[in-house]
């Protein structure tokens, strides 16, 4: 696939004195004390449409720019504490301005800190990064975009059963350029696609209704992930089955509440594993700097290298380099390099989601590079990085998985998720239910969800597909953090099977 | 240049029918802290303009945040080549004017906050981790403020200016090994109202009931929903309560045959649902200010008057959230949506420990948290409870029990409710990062669905 190479800080943000910038801005705050400084300056492009039946409810194009400043000042006799400044005019001036506010603000709070801020070390990086894409969707007219989703609508449309269709796509090029006091200059590109169509089902009599959407993952892409080709999606297929699929499912039998053996496909593994091993591998939740708002999590630090997490097939990497991955760059917002490692291996935590901070206060030597802001006028975190459930070499595929099920059900699709706040007892739905019975499958199911302890799902997994089966799924939207943040992260994963997992009816749920 | 000069220089470079300009000029601060110490904190500065071209039926939709003279002009052009690419909205309609709309102070300056707002507060905060760590437990929380005053300006005449202060603290106390811990949350304009040691004691009181531990199994029980669990069940319902989803079968307000269930009976206790943009001490504003359309507000809609309305009343659903478009449709008034929610009963005036008073057995909760909707063809959510649940026995707190998941319908919830107490502005501990100006009243729901034990704590 081609790859654009234009230089970042040219061709996105050539009209910006980034120059002076980072000298105004790390200058002021060498000349106020501060141990570090690092400046973001980004600028976020993205469109969002919507349509419903075909017309468009939402059409919004917007332009995020703006100058971050963080410092680490050791203020008199308290403890070194950050600072952080941001604002929308990029200038030197105002980058001057921005660090003396970030002094300020860590002279203010620093009574209030009792940790001293300290980071792991880093090499110094200079270079730029593209993520791997080939068209710009920020360049393609919005008329072509609404164009392809009102005619994939219209297909929908057409179809027996389908009452309406829904689309909607959201494009996103994110380009950062990042300095800091140690010389690391960094600056890159990221484009990604997200694109759903929705078929609904009605019946006008009883007023009950069903929905199916497309599986499509959100994708570290450009426009071609909608005009197909190169491992891109095959939107005609999709379109064609899914109002086949969303009748089925309306006429479905309603589930028997019970313990069933499942297998779960990738595009629903994914989010349980977003939810049940993703968050519960980040250092700052283990720490307690989640407490108040996502949660903690049930794997502590004392748990690192003992902690059976699954069984012994389970092996979880963190990565921020696959290709096409959501959270893969080329560097984190810490100034920190992009890394693969272990979290879970032979069904035991090894591993956590780091940024500079976290790295130098338990220990653990160098970050693997997790930190992240979704907007320059946000502080970084310790964000996600992609978290990916790794395929047996040589394994089964997915109709050999189901074959060794005797009664169960076969869960595509993500939906509902919910999870508490030490990501131990989840609960998640899905687009398609499929009942197994004797190793084969028989119709659709409706009316399912399916809840778990993480512990004693990921014990509960007896075999991973191959790598046949892989595929990477994700989301845009992950929030965390106050102020709130989102993050794009991808998660990839085989076709799995778990024994002996409760199976709710939703509709039963509901009663009284 | 002033928000007003950049508005009006947009509308001056302005070549369609019509345009509309926003420009949101902000400032925020906020702390942060984890186990007795600060984490993170940062102020920020900001203006977003965002130009709506009008090309007769046609809409384009363009903001930026870097707002020099030269981005001016290229935000209108790149909005008015978005409407010369668009089709014909089905929502158009004429643009308000000033004789439509309500008068606003256009001139004044855009509202600032600053880290000094924490003035005051930070030293108490000090003071709250020294007490916290004699007691042998920790604070976590976060506090911000935010101003952002926004004014629209339109070819049609419109000059208006609002500015919207937003402010809230949460503050979790947690024990050393996590067996215990609660929350409190507030919502605030200024910062002024905030007592952090009146919420320390709240959390103090709450850990002291933790030390007895309770076993009890999923189940179906007697439930007192605080405000907060309220509010964010209130206000999950609020987002479903679009007309056009509605009237097109879409959601659990769709009627059967066809239609919306305004006019159902919804609750036996005569409880009021509503909105207000002079809710006294959550004040939203008053017109509205949409950057784009949605199915829920449309763009051509900008500077329409935002007035008192009552989604339930007496316990029977009176409004849908609409548009001028919407109620075109279904023949309903139009009833926009208003940037804050209130649930009261009429008479009522019973508090929260009055109500734990008269309970012989039954849950008490603290919060809610990960609330999902499930089906929405009942508006099924699902969810956890956090940072607190208690076993009354008698009238009195007996323990604290483990969390549990529950699935529960909102709509359930009300019509099955059994008692409302007295409503007070309350801020909802999941759904607060965007929607903190609630006025909730605390419920007892007889039967409420805890649907399996979570071990979190």
């Amino acid at each position: 696939m081609p790859i654009p190479t234009t230089d970042p800080r040219t061709d996105d943000l050539g009209d910006l004195p980034l120059d002076a910038v980072t000298d105004a801005a790390l200058s002021r705050a060498r000349e106020l004390g501060a141990v570090h400084a690092d400046v973001r300056v980004e600028r976020t492009a993205s469109r969002a449409l919507r349509l419903s039946d075909g017309r468009v409810q939402t059409a919004h194009t917007g332009e995020d720019v703006g100058l971050a400043v963080r410092v680490v000042v050791a203020a008199g006799a308290h403890h070194s504490t950050w600072g952080f400044a941001a604002g929308t005019d990029v200038s030197a001036d105002a980058a001057a301005r921005l660090a003396s506010a970030a002094v300020d603000v860590a002279a203010v709070t620093a009574p209030v800190n009792t940790e001293p801020v300290e980071l792991a070390d880093e090499p110094v990086h200079q270079g730029t990064w593209i993520s791997s894409y080939a068209v710009d969707p920020l360049d393609v007219p919005e008329r072509d975009q609404v164009g392809l989703l009102a005619e994939l609508s219209g297909r929908l449309l057409r179809a027996d059963g389908v009452r309406h269709a829904d689309a909607s796509m959201l494009a996103v090029k994110e380009v950062k350029f990042y300095a800091d006091l140690a010389g690391t200059r960094t600056a890159q590109r990221r484009v990604r696609m997200q694109a759903e169509l929705q078929a609904m089902w009605i019946d006008d009599e009883s007023g009950r209704f069903e929905s199916m959407r497309t599986l499509a993952p959100p994708a570290g892409r450009g426009w071609e992930w909608m005009t197909g080709g190169d491992g891109c999606w095959d939107w005609d297929r999709e379109i064609a089955e899914l109002p086949g699929l969303l009748l089925e499912k309306a006429t479905a039998p309603s589930v028997a509440a019970g313990t069933y053996d499942l297998v779960i496909d990738p595009s629903n593994l994914w989010l349980t594993i977003h939810e049940s091993i993703g968050h519960a591998t980040e250092l700052d939740r283990a720490l307690g700097y989640e407490a108040n708002y996502a949660g903690t999590t049930f794997a502590t630090f004392d748990r690192l290298g003992n902690l059976q997490y699954g069984s012994p097939v389970m092996h979880v990497t963190g990565d921020r380099t696959a290709e096409h991955g959501l959270a893969t760059v080329g560097w984190d917002d810490d100034g920190v390099a992009a890394q693969t490692w272990d979290l879970v291996r032979d069904g035991v935590l090894v591993g956590y989601q780091l940024d500079r901070r976290m790295a130098r206060l338990q220990g653990l030597g160098r970050s693997n590079g997790c930190a992240f802001a979704d907007a320059p006028h946000h502080m970084p975190l310790q964000r996600m990085a992609n978290v990916s459930l790794q395929p047996a070499a040589g394994g089964p595929s997915t109709d050999e998985l189901i074959a060794g099920v005797d009664d169960g059900i076969y869960v595509v699709g993500d939906n509902s998720w919910s999870i508490d706040m030490q990501r131990y007892n989840f609960q998640f739905t899905g687009q398609r239910f499929y009942r197994i019975r004797d190793g084969h499958l028989a119709g659709q199911l409706r009316d399912v969800a399916y809840q778990a302890n993480t512990v004693d799902f990921w014990n509960a997994m007896d075999a991973v597909g191959g790598p046949q089966t892989y595929v990477l799924g994700g989301a845009f939207n992950c929030g965390k953090g106050q102020p709130a943040q989102v993050a794009p992260v991808s998660h990839g994963c085989p076709t799995a099977r778990f024994r002996g997992i409760r199976v709710l009816n939703t509709t039963a749920e509901g009663h009284r | 240049m002033t928000p007003q000069e950049v508005a009006e220089r947009a509308l001056a470079l302005s070549r369609t029918d019509g345009c509309i300009v926003l420009v949101d000029d902000s400032t925020s601060a906020n702390l942060r802290w984890a186990g007795n110490t600060l984490t993170t904190n940062g102020v920020t500065e900001g203006r977003t303009l965002t130009v709506l071209a009008f090309d007769g039926a046609r809409l384009g939709a363009v903001s930026r945040t870097r707002v020099t003279a030269d981005a001016i002009e290229a935000t209108v052009r790149a909005a008015e080549d978005a409407a010369a690419e668009s089709e014909p909205e089905d929502d158009a309609a004429p643009l308000i004017t000033p004789a439509e709309s309500v008068s606003a102070s256009w001139e004044e300056p855009a509202e600032r906050t600053s880290i000094g707002v924490f003035e005051r507060f930070a030293p108490a905060l000090r003071d709250a981790f020294g007490a916290a760590g004699a007691a042998g437990h920790s604070l976590y929380g976060y506090a911000e403020h935010e101003l952002t005053t926004t004014y629209l300006a339109s070819s049609t005449g419109l000059r208006l200016r609002h500015p919207q202060p937003h402010g809230r603290l949460e503050l979790t106390a947690r024990t050393p090994n996590g067996d215990r811990s609660s929350w409190t949350g507030q919502g605030t304009r200024d910062f002024r109202d905030v007592d952090i040691a009146a919420h320390a004691r709240v959390l103090a009181q709450r850990l002291d009931w933790s030390r007895r531990r309770l076993e009890l199994p999923a189940g179906r029980y007697e439930t007192l929903l605080p405000p907060s669990a309220v509010g964010d069940l209130m206000v999950y319902a609020y987002w479903s309560m679009t007309a056009l989803d509605a009237v097109e079968g879409r959601t659990a307000f769709r009627k059967p045959g066809g239609g919306t269930r305004i006019g159902e009976r919804l609750a036996e206790l005569p409880l009021r649902l509503y909105s207000d943009p002079e809710m006294s001490g959550l004040q939203a504003a008053p017109f509205i200010a949409a950057g784009a359309s949605s199915r829920r507000v449309s763009a051509f809609d900008n500077g329409l008057p935002l007035r008192s309305t009552d989604w339930i009343r007496d316990g029977e659903l009176t409004a849908l959230v609409q548009t001028r478009h919407s109620a075109g449709i279904t023949g309903q008034p139009v009833t926009a949506q208003v940037g804050n929610l209130g649930l009261e009963a009429a008479g009522s005036q019973a508090s929260l420990d009055e109500m734990v008073a008269t309970t012989q057995r039954g849950l008490l909760l603290t919060c809610l948290w990960y609330v999902r909707m499930v089906d929405p063809q009942t508006l099924l959510v699902t969810g956890l409870t956090r940072d607190g649940v208690f076993l009354v026995e008698g009238g009195e707190v007996a323990g604290a029990v483990t969390n549990f998941r529950f699935n529960e319908s909102p709509l359930d919830v009300l019509a099955r409710a059994t008692e409302a107490g007295r409503a007070e502005p309350t801020l909802p501990r999941e759904f607060g990062d965007y929607f903190t100006r609630t006025r909730m009243a605390p419920l007892r729901v007889p039967d409420f669905n805890m649907s399996s034990v979570s071990p979190a704590s």
